[in-house]
């Protein structure tokens, strides 16, 4: 069956079925079980936020299921008006944005308040994907430049909000698309030189002071024990008190005492290590990897360009969450404010990353449509 | 062709996105290998290290709380200082029974309703092996109590801590205001790790304005502990870095001086160096003890001190807006000569009252009532001055006009905040057509720059604004901001200058020539004072036309009788010829002038004739 970017979804006789990935809604739904299991104990034992947490991922599950129900044609069509869309919301979080800690990050539209840099952690890749569909690949220099433009636009509106987690998320969820779509391996390694190269304006003109303390607290925890320093030093020895045993859920001391900041949201990996020692870590881990597997295998198999780039930014992006989220808290990398995905107490952004598994969803679902 | 072309690009795009595919598949193996192996060799390589470390007989981090600078008068004297305290505190992770400890503790120490809320409250909020006061200042007897009964108590430290002590406590409270237990609101604003270990904030006043140098920087400690919480040994220390000290520009002595002779009147008397703008008194009666609220007050003695109609928290100077009636008379005089509308050789007739032209309504001088009449058939500027006539300033505010007059009136402070170095200064009113607009979104009125000429109807100033303004004028025109601290440290900065108020030096001369005659002429309104008066001394007595000052400057209508009486104003410099201090005084209800002129007299009295002056 020859490719062309013509509207073949449509094409009469293609399935109305319901469409689900149960490979990947079992994954799913095994991390979450975990994760909800985990939360309970690092709530504190707060049966209330942990059923809060279950009605967003049953949210989350309801959003997913829509999402893979349309097909990957609908978003590629729609994904120039949202990214649109989410550009003007990031604007007018700019003007009209309400400030929380320092940060002016949300927009609060009849009552009902919502981060716009969610919206725009979905459509980013439709967004650059869509671009690049249509072009030959690998993209030339100037198809890569235009990308580089519409990844850069909402990325510094969101860098200046400030949130350095999301804008890197976002940027990158960009970046892996391009990456995906074969690009030359000498931009790469550009790329990689700028990268290094502007890390000396990025220190003095664009990073916040919280931002350069988190970073300085990385290279050296004992400059700042009361501080910023304390978080990392209290969860490596949570993580580490944990052994390979652990110290059997609800029994993690560092975690049960409160020595543990943010246990329930972004350091929540340690109080797992903490409690189900390494052998949980190898078990999370496992979950993880067979997810990113599985992202990766309906990208291979995709019947479309667009569905090719999208799932392959998509799977990447989730594994940067992994990486970054478990680096921070074991002091591999500073700490920015990424959560570990499905496990931490999160609300709309758990939905968004939901709605992202839906995508790939669809994704797989026009493979068997094309098949039939 | 063209879909040949197609397939051809699509089966390239293929091959490379399987290659790229590849690379993440191999990128994201090695990366979750890599987060993998940190995690192993923390939980299995370095695993004792770890679990040691969150042993119950660990090493701990304990903040070292800086020692709060003290302040000091200008001759060196002790205005502030800290005092050893021994604190009863509460380690809560080693408490096995909170409620059972604290009804335990409440029959070896006073413990107060209050206090024990305030721990519950902290106890939310801090680390559970930090130590969370629980009563402060423990007696000996109750030392000893606790001491005996340590063992039954687990968690249960008493802690040798400084604490702020104020020698001199009701004599200063409204200029050094004063430090209190860190309260919720300020915990959320707070730096909490610069603060760990501390537990009280400058609240009020200079010990809140220099708060930051004041407070200095925490420092910690690693200790060993057992299971009890006791340190076994200290590892290592970082020490913390003291509060700077602070001197003032205050004399105690002078302070003194004034306090007394406000007595037991509700007033307010601010004392200026005019060489520097520097605050050598400011006294504000009644007053309180700063010492209540160190250790959090309790609710009744504070409901006192708030619900008194005295408002003794209230610092008159510096908030108090009053009337300043007839001692802007000289700042009013002193415009009608550089706007050049009258020379010190022009006079008015004064019959006693004043008519608007074309209106029939009549001002009256306050000479009218007594004397039924008014000061003379023709009035000079020496003599409204010295006199304080009322039709001479009436004619020269018409002439003037409302807005002309506000323009030369604000250069010396009147109607904006001065901008001292401590909290709650109010700005006053300086009126003006833009004003009374904005404000009261009402039209001026003629009749209205009238009163204003005389320092009456929506004119209003602080003790404060006053001083600084008569100081101004003594310094012929020279305005610089008022300051309490003179010395931060070893650092003395500077006063800044913040301009000049441009006159010709025969026009300083002729109003203080006038101001001379209110307490050396022959009618001076202040002559009384001039008795035995060895040097030579400037001054303009007001009365305003108040009934009772309420702390929101509200005019109270229900005040009893005694609350209906005048304000009595001064303001005054010597020596004339060399100024040295510039000082307002008000009595509120004083009855007059007459009550605020000895006041004056007797300050400068003290400041002139000083030991070393």
């Amino acid at each position: 069956m020859p490719e062309s970017s013509g509207d073949f979804a449509r094409a009469p006789g293609a399935s109305r079925l319901f469409q689900v990935d149960l490979p990947l809604l079992l994954l799913l739904m095994l991390l979450a079980a975990f994760g909800l299991v985990v939360l309970y104990s690092a709530a504190g034992q707060d049966a209330g936020i942990v059923a809060r947490q279950a009605r967003f991922f049953l949210l989350g599950l309801l959003a997913m299921l829509l999402a893979a129900q349309i097909s990957p044609v609908r978003y590629r069509r729609w994904a120039p008006w949202l990214y649109l869309l989410g550009v003007l919301l990031l604007v007018g979080v700019m003007f009209l944005g309400v400030g929380a800690k320092g940060a002016q990050r949300w927009l609060s539209i009849a009552g009902f308040r919502f981060q716009p840099a969610e919206i725009m952690k979905l459509v980013m890749p439709l967004m650059v994907a869509g671009y690049l569909a249509d072009r030959a690949l690998p993209p030339r220099l100037g198809h890569t430049l235009v990308c580089l433009g519409i990844i850069m636009l909402p990325g510094i509106l969101i860098l200046r909000q400030p949130d350095l987690g999301t804008a890197l998320l976002i940027i990158a969820s960009g970046l892996f698309v391009i990456f995906m779509a074969g690009i030359g391996w000498r931009y790469l390694a550009g790329v990689v030189v700028f990268a290094i190269a502007s890390a000396w304006p990025m220190w003095m003109f664009v990073l916040e002071d919280y931002q350069k303390q988190r970073i300085l607290t990385l290279l050296n925890p004992e400059s700042d024990k009361l501080g910023a320093g304390w978080n990392i030093i209290q969860s490596k020895t949570a993580i580490g008190s944990g052994g390979w045993q652990g110290k059997g859920w609800l029994q993690g001391t560092q975690s049960q005492l409160d020595f543990l900041p943010e246990s329930h949201t972004d350091f929540i990996i340690a109080v797992l290590a903490e409690e189900f020692g390494l052998r949980g870590v190898i078990l999370l881990l496992s979950l993880y990897l067979l997810i990113l597997l599985r992202g990766f295998w309906i990208g291979m198999h995709a019947q479309s360009t667009f569905g090719r780039l999208l799932a392959g930014s998509i799977t990447l992006t989730f594994f940067v969450y992994i990486f970054v989220n478990m680096g921070m808290v074991s002091g591999l990398l500073p700490v920015v404010g990424v959560p570990l995905p499905l496990v931490s107490a999160g609300g709309t952004s758990l939905v968004t990353l939901m709605a992202a598994f839906g995508l790939l969803m669809s994704i797989a679902a026009e493979r068997r449509v094309i098949g039939q | 062709m063209a879909q040949n072309m197609t397939l051809k690009d699509t089966a390239r795009e293929v091959r490379v996105y399987s290659a790229r595919t590849a690379v993440a598949v191999l990128v994201t193996s090695v990366a979750l290998t890599l987060v993998l192996a940190r995690y192993f060799s923390l939980q299995v390589t370095d695993f004792e290290i770890y679990r040691t470390q969150s042993e119950r007989n660990r090493v701990q981090l304990q903040a070292l709380p800086p020692k709060r600078g003290l302040i000091f008068d200008r001759n060196g004297t002790l205005l502030a200082d800290n005092r050893p305290s021994h604190t009863l505190s509460l380690i809560p992770e080693r408490v096995n029974d909170m409620d059972a400890t604290l009804s335990r503790l409440g029959e070896l120490v006073a413990l107060s309703d209050d206090d024990v809320e305030e721990f519950r409250r902290k106890l939310e909020r801090r680390r559970p092996y930090d130590p969370i006061p629980l009563r402060f200042q423990l007696l000996e007897d109750e030392q000893a109590r606790v001491a005996v009964n340590r063992h039954a108590l687990p968690g249960v430290v008493v802690e040798a801590q400084l604490l702020r002590h104020y020698p001199h406590g009701e004599l200063l409270a409204h200029v050094l205001g004063y430090v209190g237990r860190i309260n919720e609101s300020e915990l959320e604003t707070l730096d909490t790790s610069d603060y760990r270990g501390t537990f009280h904030i400058g609240k009020v006043g200079v010990e809140r304005y220099y708060e930051d140098r004041l407070h200095g920087e925490v420092g910690y400690q690693n200790v060993e502990t057992n299971a009890h919480g006791r340190v076994l040994r200290v590892l290592d220390r970082f020490a913390p870095v003291p509060g700077v000290d602070i001197a003032l520009h205050l004399d105690l002595d002078l302070q003194r001086t004034a306090m007394q002779a406000l007595g037991d009147q509700r007033g307010a008397l601010v004392a200026l160096d005019v060489a520097t703008g520097g605050v050598l008194a400011m006294a504000s009666t009644p007053t309180y003890d700063g010492n209540l609220f160190v250790n959090g007050i309790s609710s009744r003695a504070y409901a006192a001190l708030r619900d008194s109609p005295d408002v003794p928290l209230f610092n008159r100077a510096v908030q108090g807006q009053y009337p300043p009636g007839s001692t802007v008379k000289p700042l009013i005089a002193l415009a009608g000569l550089q706007s050049e509308l009258v020379t010190p050789e022009t006079t008015v007739p004064d019959p006693g009252w004043y008519r608007l032209p074309g209106s029939s309504r009549r001002y009256r001088d306050w000479t009218l009532s007594i004397r039924g009449t008014g000061h003379a058939p023709q009035v000079d500027l020496n003599m409204a001055i010295a006199e304080s006539c009322d039709v001479y300033f009436y004619d020269l505010a018409r002439r003037l006009g409302i807005d002309p007059m506000h323009d030369y009136l604000a250069p010396f402070g009147l109607g904006s905040r001065t901008g001292i170095d401590t909290t709650g200064e109010r700005s006053g009113v300086l009126p003006s057509s833009r004003w009374k607009r904005e404000a009261l979104n009402q039209v001026w009125y003629p009749g209205e720059t009238l009163s204003a000429g005389i320092g009456q109807g929506y004119m209003l100033s602080t003790p404060l604004q006053l001083a600084v303004a008569t100081a101004t004028l003594a310094n012929r025109g020279k305005f610089q901001t008022p300051r309490l601290v003179r010395q931060v440290g070893e650092a003395a900065p500077e006063t800044p200058v913040s301009h000049y108020v441009d006159a010709a030096p025969e026009h300083w001369d002729a109003i203080y020539q006038g101001m001379r005659d209110v307490v050396h002429g022959a009618r001076g309104t202040a002559r009384s004072v001039a008795r035995g008066m060895t040097y030579e001394m400037a001054g303009k007595t007001g009365t305003s036309q108040v009934i009772g000052i309420a702390q929101d400057a509200v005019y109270d209508e229900d005040a009893v009788a005694e609350r209906h009486r005048h304000h009595g104003l001064f303001i005054a410099f010597a020596p004339l010829e060399a100024p040295q201090i510039a000082l307002a005084v008000i009595v509120e209800n004083g009855g007059g002038s007459s009550a605020a002129y000895p006041i004056a007299r007797t300050v400068i009295d003290a400041w002139l004739m000083r030991e070393g002056a």
